[in-house]
């Protein structure tokens, strides 16, 4: 500490904090550990389900198997371990990555912007996102070096400019929260478009191989998409973590936050690139999936805290473990054939955005 | 401080001056060579019409309006937010923000490792809460408590700050009689016990004279007069200033300006 000392409000050593104080903040210990015990609990109901049926026995057996010093032995056939292992739980962690990501993105553009209803999808930074994948994909660009990808740079810079635009736009016309979904409708619509032109001038096998990821798929083979958005995913949440208490501070609004101690500007380009990122990295591997960026942190704020130390990793907890939910869905409600789960989280999220405007009526800022 | 714990007599040392602090907007001086000095442990008060550049010089000091001249610590240090809290005059209450999260806003100066919230900063929460007396308040929304209880919840943050300056930026403008006096008399508690040097932007002429330890008057972002309190109340300057007559009568020792009574017109 500095050599000033605050006789009567330093921090004692012997003493710990006030009960309500320790209620007020550890609320979120128990609300991670429920979050935890779902997320496992999604993950097992998804690696047994499906066609194939893999015995829930075998899988256990099998799982505990493949950590070392368990001396479980795997019941599970060759075929069924393969199955296990390269196409169950691939899609399985790819659902977690990718609703971990936008779930967390959704709630960083939330903070930034201080506007509930922000999204990456409603803010138009996933069709920027998959304008830039497209023109990447469709047009023999997708070069890749080790685990780094043109795919995933050119989502990111679609993004940018898309969130960059609709920034702008808000910015022109007095920051309410309308006026910056409106102008994610407008960027939406343009990047839209341009992917449309784009994809129109591929040829008709290529044309439909990159609808098919437009829609919101999480399709994988083997480990390759995981490789692939992993490093963009732990990167990033650790920068949108870190930046956590950032969101609250700005809350207060910028010349608080700086009298605080804050770089509100540093702080929001920050957030808002890293946020980008995630989201571009999620888009170039599972297309458009939406809503799940507004869904999951409203949730979080509804049934745990306001407060984004909470909400941020609480997010991508609660986002993991949606999406790969709602995954396990897409594969078997019209099985054999699949679901895209991007219309699944549409389903579920257009509803829920509805909902949230009706009951709020943009009095929430 | 000495073993019974009571602050010495202020000292000269230094623990915030101002020198030849100019600020303007466009063509408009705001603020013209403001040269000052707070001591540590020392209560300061500015006082001045308004528009007279108080609300401007408190917050040149922090840093959040451009100024020319220049702004030390006791050490000689630009101060930071790790030196120097401000208590605004129209705090923002975030909706759906607890009074423990407010106050933890207070630590944003000293955010650790990975920006978790440390025993230490849950500790200084609670300290605070504790001596303010509004432990119980912790899990209360900000935007639902009342504009006293607002007041002390802002206090609170910025002494979870732990900067040895605090400035006030018209702390009881918003309160009733009864609560401008007792967010005053926790100021004057606080600086007394914590041995904080306060520097605050007040209204209330009396208010700031019966706090204070000295006063600056300023006026057209000009220092009009200082001194203590004796010196700087006079009823000529403060009528020439505010531009109304005023007098100041002494009560039990204490200075109170009022206004002037004019004649009121007889209807009977």
């Amino acid at each position: 500490m500095t050599e000033m000392s605050f006789p009567t409000i330093a921090p004692a050593n012997n003493n710990t904090a006030h009960p309500a104080v320790q209620r007020a903040f550890g609320f979120s210990i128990t609300a991670t550990l429920v979050g935890l015990a779902v997320l496992v609990a999604v993950g097992l109901l998804s690696a047994t389900s499906g066609a194939a049926g893999l015995p829930v026995k075998g899988v256990f057996a099998s799982l505990f198997d493949w950590i070392p010093l368990f001396g479980v032995q795997s019941t599970l056939s060759t075929t069924q371990e393969n199955i296990l292992f390269e196409i169950r739980l691939p899609r399985l962690v790819l659902g977690l990555l990718v609703g971990g990501s936008l779930s967390m993105a959704g709630a960083a553009y939330q903070g930034v912007f201080r506007n509930p209803l922000a999204d990456p999808y409603l803010l138009g930074v996933s069709a920027g996102a998959g304008f830039g994948a497209v023109l990447a994909l469709g047009f023999g660009l997708d070069l890749s070096w080790g685990p780094f990808d043109t795919v995933p740079a050119a989502a990111f810079v679609g993004a940018l400019m898309a969130v960059l635009a609709s920034m702008t736009i808000a910015r022109g016309g007095g920051a309410s929260p309308a006026t910056l979904l409106l102008g994610g409708v407008a960027m939406a619509a343009l990047f839209s478009a341009a992917q449309t032109y784009a994809i129109q001038q591929l040829s008709e096998n290529r044309a439909r191989e990159v609808l098919s990821w437009l829609f919101g798929q999480l399709n994988t083979t083997g480990w390759k998409q995981i490789w692939l958005l992993l490093p963009y995913t732990a990167i990033c949440g650790v920068m949108l973590h870190v930046h956590r208490r950032h969101l609250d501070v700005l809350r207060v609004g910028d010349d608080e936050a700086r009298s605080l101690g804050l770089n509100p500007v540093r702080s929001r380009l920050t957030v808002i690139v890293s946020a980008s990122l995630l989201t571009a990295a999620a888009v170039s591997v599972s297309g458009l999936i939406a809503f799940v960026g507004l869904v999951v942190p409203h949730i979080v704020r509804l049934l745990i805290s306001h407060s984004y130390r909470v909400i941020v990793p609480l997010a991508a907890l609660v986002g993991a473990a949606f999406l790969a939910f709602v995954d396990i869905g897409a594969r078997n409600l019209l099985a054999p054939s699949e679901l895209p789960v991007g219309i699944l989280t549409a389903f579920v999220g257009a509803p829920f955005f509805a909902l949230v405007l009706w009951r709020d009526r943009w009095s929430n800022t | 401080m000495n073993s019974a714990g009571l602050l010495e007599p202020i000292t000269t040392t230094s623990a915030l001056s101002c020198e030849n602090v100019r600020v303007s907007f466009h063509d408009h001086k705001v603020l013209c060579d403001i040269t000052l000095k707070l001591r540590q442990g020392e209560w300061l008060s500015i006082i001045g019409p308004n528009g007279a550049g108080k609300s401007t010089l408190l917050r040149s000091i922090v840093g959040l309006t451009k100024y020319l001249g220049t702004v030390t610590l006791g050490d000689g240090r630009v101060p930071r937010a790790a030196d120097v809290a401000l208590v605004p005059q129209f705090p923002v209450l975030p909706k759906g923000m607890t009074v423990a999260e407010y106050v933890l806003l207070g630590r944003t100066a000293h955010l650790g490792w990975l920006a978790r919230e440390s025993q230490v900063d849950r500790k200084i929460v609670s300290s605070v809460l504790n001596r303010l007396e509004l432990a119980g308040f912790a899990e209360r929304f900000v935007s639902t408590l009342s504009g006293g209880e607002t007041q002390q919840v802002v206090i609170a943050r910025a002494l979870a700050q732990q900067c040895p300056v605090l400035l006030l930026d018209e702390p009881t403008s918003a309160l009733d009689v009864g609560h401008q006096v007792s967010v005053l008399e926790l100021m004057d508690d606080l600086r007394r016990t914590e041995g904080l040097s306060v520097l605050a932007a007040m209204h209330d002429l009396s208010a700031a004279g019966r706090f204070a330890d000295r006063l600056i008057l300023i006026d057209h972002g000009q220092i009009v007069a200082q001194g203590n309190p004796v010196d700087v109340l006079k009823p000529d300057l403060l009528s020439d200033v505010y531009g109304t007559p005023l007098t100041v009568q002494s009560i039990h020792g204490e200075l109170m300006v009022l206004p002037a009574t004019r004649q009121r017109a007889q209807t009977l």
